[in-house]
């Protein structure tokens, strides 16, 4: 489609510009009345969630705010951003949120980064900053922020969702579980053993990455990219470097490419595998769950011969990548694929020849495919409910190796499990088609000259789409650079998941989406 | 196949292939060492309590991992329990968001008696990567008293077991 003449053909709208910077994107920049009609045509139009929504602070310049909206057009591999420029002085834009939900949790980080107000906006609590330790009027996205001394308590709360009525009581759990994972507070409105609502208050691993990059240069950012979520740091570190490739218009070699891509689906395989064995422990498996984690020991030790990092640290440099993998290397990993995928096989059996496992997992914390799109779900969460987008199956060498994407129907924890184990046989077969594929070529193009400009970057990381968009200024450092990981989409999917479920399968339903608190917080 | 046909299989097969084994006996030398430490000074258990105060979960996951059947660090007596209130030491990763300062003293307060505070992977030593940004208050020394820091980025299960040996011996 010609965006322009559908927008003016079906919808009467005519952006003020329309720069398309690269074959992957475009830049609609729109009037301030037609901005929430131009989102909601690409929404449509596209089939997209908001798939990422930033603002600039261009007052320097400009003396304005940009907001940029992003959706994507799957079908054709393009991604469309909607950017108004509004006033310093107004400090007020249309919220989207009433008329498209994913539009939510962005508005609502915009709002507290930048004290821009998205008018009408039906929730406006803080995400990350929490009300208890930050004081308000401080936005650190602004660039005019100063951080200095920051009081230790202002006395404020957060206010949760309060179900009320006769038998219901409220269930605080967190921000420190019982188990060894991430910080988050769980709020779960209860009526005996069902859980009514769930509020899932996030933001306590918290770092300010947007904010530390701003002023860094390119290969500090990799490195930063790389600790921003340490189990996706190669699909992070990837999304980042793309960002910055594109930008500086150069192309990596295919060898290159191969050898990411290969990394990639380590990284999933190590996570899945993990997850797999996750689900098994939330119900008492423990057999099941500990036969997991010695296979998740294996991958990761493979990790660490091949690259020296047990999460694939250090690998992706501007331009393509450090860690090569060898003809003599070919055959150690065909052996050790091999036994895992016979391995892989054993735990899917020990799993499913299982009566009790299987009566937990079924229809457990069902997200039906209609509340998946209406929130805007994405990745593998979205996947298990039938939702068939994958970031990969539109690039090399995924196509080349005839990729599509699994999809499951039913949206319950068994879906997520299935997505994963057949998601993981998938990824051996594609590891072996890129060994068949990697030859002799480069490992990265020659040293990189920033430039002035924008660009983005999107990855499919394990949960979904790992999102970079990224700006440097004329002395090629950092002005700006919006992080997305798929976490930041998910969580709400969660907290609708578990809605008529016991809180005993709470755990259970978790570890199915089994999502970030360091990529959604930042 | 029976899940009793797999598990006769496994026994049979061995769990290991030729590399982890040599993790295994490194394991389990130094292992076998901390168990005799944790017999006498702490009466056969030593008891940890795991809290994240913004790390990016790698540290986490190689905690978890010592604790697979791999490294296996509960046969030495070392457990990693679900509350504080049970708990010998705290085990800190992360650089300190501000919004877990106060859920991290909380936890210090109910961890009882004679108690040691361990951090663990860089960040926790200084804030590490996240030391200059204006929401990590840059290392656990800043709210407790640290006894142990763990380095590294992060620090793989061995390095984790050696500094806890290394530790309780002194």
């Amino acid at each position: 489609m010609d965006i322009r003449q559908t927008l003016k053909d079906q919808y009467r709208i005519e952006p003020l510009m329309i720069n398309t910077k690269n074959k992957e994107e475009s830049y609609l920049t729109v009037k301030h009345a037609d901005f929430i009609p131009t989102c909601l045509a690409l929404h449509k139009l596209c089939h997209s969630p908001v798939m990422l929504m930033f603002a600039e602070d261009k007052r320097e310049t400009r003396s304005c705010y940009r907001l940029n909206t992003a959706f994507y057009a799957s079908g054709k591999q393009h991604w469309y951003y909607v950017c108004l420029d509004f006033p310093a002085g107004d400090q007020d834009f249309p919220s989207l949120a009433k008329e498209i939900y994913s539009a939510s949790l962005f508005e609502r980080e915009i709002w507290e980064m930048f004290g821009i107000r998205p008018e009408g906006s039906p929730d406006l609590r803080k995400l990350r900053l929490h009300e208890e330790v930050w004081p308000e009027n401080s936005f650190p996205l602004r660039k005019d922020f100063k951080a200095g001394e920051i009081a230790g308590s202002t006395g404020k709360d957060y206010s949760f969702i309060k179900g009320e009525g006769e038998g219901l009581f409220e269930v605080p759990v967190g921000p420190v579980h019982a188990g060894i994972i991430g910080p988050g507070h769980f709020r779960f409105s209860a009526a005996g053993e069902p859980i009514i609502n769930l509020e899932i208050r996030l933001g306590f691993t918290h770092r300010g990455v947007e904010k530390m990059l701003e002023g860094k240069d390119l290969t500090s950012g990799v490195k930063i990219s790389e600790c921003v979520a340490g189990d996706s740091a190669f699909a992070h570190s990837w999304a980042f470097c793309q960002a910055a490739e594109k930008l500086l218009d150069i192309s990596p070699s295919p060898k290159a490419i191969l050898i990411r891509a290969l990394f990639l689906e380590l990284e999933r395989l190590y996570n899945h595998v993990n997850d797999i064995g996750g689900i098994a422990m939330d119900v008492g498996f423990t057999f099941a769950s500990a036969f997991a984690s010695i296979m998740k020991e294996n991958i990761q030790q493979l990790n660490a011969s091949l690259s020296g990092s047990r999460f694939l640290k250090g690998i992706n440099l501007i331009g393509g990548v450090s860690k090569n993998i060898a003809a003599s290397q070919k055959d150690m990993l065909h052996a050790k694929l091999n036994s895992f995928s016979s391995d892989l096989d054993e735990l899917e059996k020990i799993l499913f020849e299982n009566a009790s496992f299987m009566n937990r997992v079924e229809n457990t914390g069902i997200l039906w495919k209609k509340t998946a799109e209406d929130i805007g779900i994405i990745g593998l969460a979205g996947r298990a409910s039938g939702i068939a987008f994958d970031l990969r199956q539109f690039i090399e060498p995924y196509q080349g190796a005839g990729f599509t994407p699994i999809t499951r129907d039913s949206g319950d924890v068994l879906a997520r499990l299935n997505v994963r184990i057949l998601e993981s046989k998938q990824s051996l077969h594609l590891i072996a088609a890129f060994l068949e594929k990697i030859k002799t070529g480069d490992l990265s193009v020659t040293p990189f000259v920033p430039k002035e400009g924008f660009a983005a970057g999107a990855v499919e990381g394990w949960r979904g789409p790992v999102i970079y968009w990224l700006k440097l200024n004329s002395n090629g450092k950092i002005e700006r650079c919006k992080i997305v990981d798929a976490s930041f989409h998910n969580w709400e999917g969660l907290a609708y998941a578990v809605k008529g479920e016991i809180i005993p399968d709470f755990p259970l339903c978790n570890k199915s989406f089994d999502l970030s608190y360091p990529g959604n917080d930042l | 196949m029976s899940i009793f046909t797999i598990i006769k299989n496994r026994l049979a097969k061995g769990i290991v292939d030729i590399d982890l084994a040599g993790e295994i006996k490194q394991a389990n030398i130094l292992g076998r060492e901390l168990r005799s430490v944790i017999d006498r000074k702490f009466k056969g258990s030593f008891n940890i309590r795991q809290v994240d105060t913004g790390s990016c979960g790698a540290c986490l996951s190689e905690i978890i991992a010592a604790a697979n059947p791999i490294y296996d660090l509960q046969r030495f007596g070392v457990n990693i329990v679900a509350s504080p209130k049970h708990a010998d030491a705290l085990l800190v990763t992360g650089p300190v968001s501000r919004n877990m300062a106060l859920a991290l003293k909380k936890t210090y307060a109910a961890t009882p008696g004679d108690k040691f505070v361990i951090s663990i992977g860089d960040c926790a030593l200084d804030g590490g990567i996240f030391k200059d940004s204006y929401y990590t208050l840059g290392g656990v020394d800043k709210v407790l008293k640290v006894d142990l820091h763990i380095p590294g980025c992060p620090p793989t299960p061995l390095v984790i077991i050696r500094y806890l040996l290394a530790f309780l011996r002194s």
